[in-house]
């Protein structure tokens, strides 16, 4: 026999009439194996069919599941039972707006990102089918390619205290974002282009290095890293800027 | 309700679907995409092998052409794929990952001088040139005569995708998620959009367009078994279908993987094999020695699939809450080998399953993987039946892969096939006008809002949507999984039509309220039986063992009587699907011959018919020499 599990979820459907956010209480029985996705796809099926949840890939790489697992944010699917405890309270990401019950809205605030960060390789040249490639450095490849890995899950900005303060911050997901293609050299734009972008609270200078969002990070992403490099490149811009102006 | 316009609707924002909404928009034409996730989390991004083109820039990839990977995709096909289509595809596909690489892919390049590679536990040197040096380069993916894979470490799936939807979001395509189509507005002849709930509220909105592109992946998730996302359950081919006019091209056609991992399924890389991971049964005891004394794990993907079938079914499988299952053992590679070589295999061990692959056994099973079933379409892209209707990627039988995809093909596929069908709906947009008939509009909104309500009320029965989903699961696995025979497939198709009238007769225990997740399995349920029917029937039908689809009663490949391809037809009314059959291919550049490789008999086609097919080509000579 495993172990009963105490689920602890909260519950809120906005277009049910009359509904309230309120904590809701499972109990299922732990098999071998058992990570949450198992566990909440159970609960549906077996015990309330209203119950709302996002999945998709259910292995690590989508980051579809995000969720507050005993008070702090992290991928559902790659949470086992076994190493949990027998109390397990789940509540949906803060920061995004709620869906239902534990699904929140990601997809809206991340397109939205995209659109302040003009999110795409910024260039004059034209695609020429005949030609061959430009080239790269395979090493410059990797770099881009590591700061690509973001999944979008939402962790890191669930978990930052700016942007639960401010709603416009672009988080460090965001701020990971323009530092993929500041170290792209297909994109023309200069350090004066992204101070524009991010030089102000909204970005990089709302950031106060707390690192909450690291930590979280399901993917490892070395966020630090990046929110140093853009602070250090855009205060050198700031300053550029303010001697210019003199 | 809210009604939107466009000129092109793409159902489906993975990227076969984003790349033709890309063609579209640059062409200047307004297209919407639609998702039930945000784009970036389709299943597209869960490809982490990478994607093939034959470049020939790295040294292992020294005389690739694309006349090699023409040979590579009719042999893989077991040639049941349309010739015309894989020339398309391989002449495009060098081209197409050049235009990533100028939208912004990380694709890793040649560095030159000395390296090592492995093949079978054995480590070799190689060379790249200077003067390659910062070209695209590619790795070496089963079943092709070249290093071909173009790739990005060990995410290519993930960095395309990012590119695309950074391309999508720069041309200012409206992109929504959390919307999922539910039938598409037609009135005979042409397809005019379609209805989509809304997974924020549950509302119901218009789309309307003059033309429709399907692309919504494969549909791996009937059964109970399979890599795909959750996502995968054929809400694309269901709408289609369901309209009676569109025919699903090849259903019986369906890829198996030896390892997914027990209990969610995900994909372990044949890697482990390939170092030297061995199989375990109950006992703890090696088998597939038994079976294959030659190969034994090193089998390819469809044996070792089918021994492993046979010996769990022989009573040797471990029983476990989730069903049957066997071992992969790796514990005998040791700690360096499995956290530098496999370290992707750990990472899976550790986070799902919670296993020291050093130390403990790694439960797993064969698992369904890819549809190369899917919506037909002619060599355009577009969809039989419906005009207007477009099918690209995996959703598609565009018909590149046959009875069998190579690896790295299909990712391939995705974006090349998304360029050329792209470019063919520009054409067909160009100039083109229609109207929209709101008698047809309305009654298709009101036959989906009778359904919910239904549902909701239990107006056709009570039965509960996620039990018939199961026993639809289960009979596939038993009946239509890696070995096929006469007695099990009818056995399936008869416990199909049983199934077929439980889900007739589904009713909500939820109150299917706001963005529920009962409702949405429950209006796709019937479609999905369905489509196992087609499947299941083509498959008693297709007498002979072709690529995938194997009979153990049948065991040859029957050029002569059955180099076609099903399409199976679901007309309005019927409790069975109706098949017919077309040949598989207008011209051979390559006539029929042996794979080279899982042995197997053939009944060789008609000579008159294959020569008065055959075409001159570069390829004859190529084919000749190997
Ligand atoms: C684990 C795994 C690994 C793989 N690795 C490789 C590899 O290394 N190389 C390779 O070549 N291939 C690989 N494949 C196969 C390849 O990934 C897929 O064939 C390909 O990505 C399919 O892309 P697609 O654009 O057709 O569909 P998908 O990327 O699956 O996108 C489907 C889209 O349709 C949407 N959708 C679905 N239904 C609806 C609906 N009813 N309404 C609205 N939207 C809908 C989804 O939200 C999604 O946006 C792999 C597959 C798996 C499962
Ligand atoms: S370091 Fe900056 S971005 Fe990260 S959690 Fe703290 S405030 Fe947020
Ligand atoms: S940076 Fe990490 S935590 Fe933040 S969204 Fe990306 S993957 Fe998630
Ligand atoms: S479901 Fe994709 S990351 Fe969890």
């Amino acid at each position: 026999m495993g172990r009963q599990i105490k689920f602890e979820i909260f519950r809120y459907n906005p277009q049910r009439k009359g509904d309230v956010p309120h904590m809701q209480t499972f109990t299922l029985e732990e098999t071998q194996n058992m990570t949450l996705f198992i566990a909440l796809n159970r609960l549906r099926e077996e015990q309330d069919p209203s119950l709302i949840f996002d999945f998709c890939c259910r292995a690590g790489i989508c980051g579809a599941c995000a969720m507050v697992i005993n008070g702090r944010p992290g991928l559902a699917c790659q949470t086992k039972i076994k190493d949990q405890p027998s109390k397990i309270t789940l509540l949906p990401l803060p920061v995004y707006k709620l869906v239902g019950d534990l699904a929140v809205d990601t997809g809206v605030w991340f397109r939205e990102m995209y659109a302040k960060t003009e999110s795409w390789v910024h260039t004059s040249k034209v695609f020429d089918p005949t030609k061959e490639e430009e080239r790269m450095d395979n090493s410059i490849a990797e770099e881009i390619y590591e700061l690509e890995r973001c999944i979008e899950c939402g962790c890191c900005v669930s978990a930052c205290g700016t942007a639960r303060l401010r709603d416009d911050f672009l988080g460090a997901a965001g701020l990971n974002r323009v530092a993929r293609f500041v170290v792209d050299p297909r994109d023309e734009r200069t350090d004066k282009d992204y101070y524009e972008v991010i030089g102000n609270d909204q970005g990089i200078f709302g950031c106060m290095g707390l690192l909450a969002c690291e930590d979280v990070c399901p993917k490892g992403l070395p966020l630090q890293n990046q929110l140093g490099f853009l602070r250090r490149k855009m205060g050198i811009t700031a300053l550029k800027d303010i001697f210019k102006k003199k | 309700m809210q009604t939107y316009y466009s000129d092109l609707l793409v159902i489906g924002a993975g990227l076969a679907g984003e790349r033709v909404a890309c063609e579209a928009a640059q062409n200047g034409f307004k297209a919407t995409c639609l998702s039930i996730v945000p784009a970036r989390r389709s299943h597209s991004s869960a490809a982490q092998g990478g994607m093939q083109a034959a470049l020939g820039n790295c040294a292992k990839g020294e005389g690739d052409c694309t006349d090699v990977h023409f040979i590579d995709t009719v042999k893989g096909s077991d040639w049941g794929c349309d010739q015309e289509v894989a020339r398309l595809f391989a002449d495009a596909a060098p081209i197409e990952m050049r235009r990533l690489a100028h939208w912004g892919v990380p694709w890793n390049r040649v560095v030159p001088g000395k390296s090592f590679y492995f093949k079978g536990g054995e480590k070799f040197e190689k060379y790249e040139k200077e003067e390659n040096e910062g070209l695209i380069t590619a790795r070496s993916f089963g079943g092709t005569a070249k290093w071909r894979t173009c790739y990005t470490s060990d995410g290519t799936g993930h960095a395309v995708m990012c590119t695309m939807d950074n391309r999508c979001a720069q041309l200012g395509i409206d992109v929504f998620d959390k919307k999922e189509a539910i039938s598409l507005i037609h009135d005979g002849d042409v397809c005019m959009g379609a209805v989509v709930r809304c997974l924020r509220t549950g509302e119901l909105e218009v789309y309307l367009a003059k033309a429709t592109a399907i692309c919504t992946g494969g549909f791996g998730r009937i059964y109970k078994a399979t890599t795909n996302a959750v996502i995968c359950d054929g809400g694309g081919h269901i709408i289609a279908h369901d309209t009676g006019l569109v025919p699903l091209g090849n259903p019986e056609s369906i890829q198996f993987h030896p390892t997914g991992i027990v209990p969610t399924d995900i994909l372990v890389t044949e890697g482990c094999r390939g170092d030297g991971g061995t199989l375990l049964d109950c006992n703890e005891e090696r088998f597939m020695h038994i079976y294959e004394p030659e190969k034994a794990e090193l089998a390819s993907r469809d044996v070792v699939s089918r021994r492993m079938t046979e010996h769990m079914r022989a009573g040797k499988g471990v029983k476990s809450p989730y069903g049957e299952h066997l071992w992969l053992d790796i514990r005998h590679l040791g700690d360096k080998h499995i956290s530098t070589k496999l370290r992707e295999v750990d990472e899976i061990c550790h986070h799902f399953l919670g296993v020291d692959p050093r130390t403990e056994l790694i439960p797993v099973r064969p698992t369904q993987h890819y549809t190369m079933a899917g919506l037909r379409t002619d060599k355009d892209g577009a969809v039989y039946g419906l005009k207007g209707l477009y099918s690209a990627g995996e959703a598609a039988c565009w018909d590149m892969h046959g009875f069998n995809r190579l690896g790295g093909n299909s990712l391939a596929e995705t974006v090349v096939a998304g360029g050329i069908i792209g470019a063919k709906i520009v054409e067909f947009l160009e100039g083109y006008e229609t109207k929209f008939d709101t008698g047809c509009i309305n009654s298709a909104v009101k036959k989906q809002q009778q359904r919910i309500h239904d549902l909701m009320h239990g107006r056709n029965g009570k039965l509960n949507v996620y039990d018939v989903r199961n026993e639809m699961q289960d009979a596939l696995m038993k009946g239509c999984f890696v070995f096929r025979n006469q007695q099990g497939l009818e056995e399936c198709v008869e416990t199909l039509q049983g199934t077929l009238k439980k889900a007739r007769k589904v009713g909500l225990v939820s109150d299917g309220i706001g963005p529920n997740h009962e409702l949405a399995a429950a209006l796709k349920l019937e479609g999905q039986v369905k489509l196992a029917m087609c499947i299941a029937q083509s498959a008693l039908m297709r007498t002979e063992s072709r690529g995938s689809h194997n009979r153990e009663d049948y065991p040859e490949r029957n050029d002569q009587d059955w180099l076609n391809r099903t399409l199976a037809y679901w007309r309005e009314g019927a409790d069975m699907p109706e098949l017919s059959y077309e040949d598989t291919t207008p011209l051979f550049e390559l006539p029929p011959g042996d794979r080279g490789y899982g042995g197997g008999k053939i009944i060789p086609a008609d000579e008159k018919y294959v020569k008065e097919r055959t075409v001159k080509s570069p390829v004859t000579e190529i084919g000749k020499k190997k």
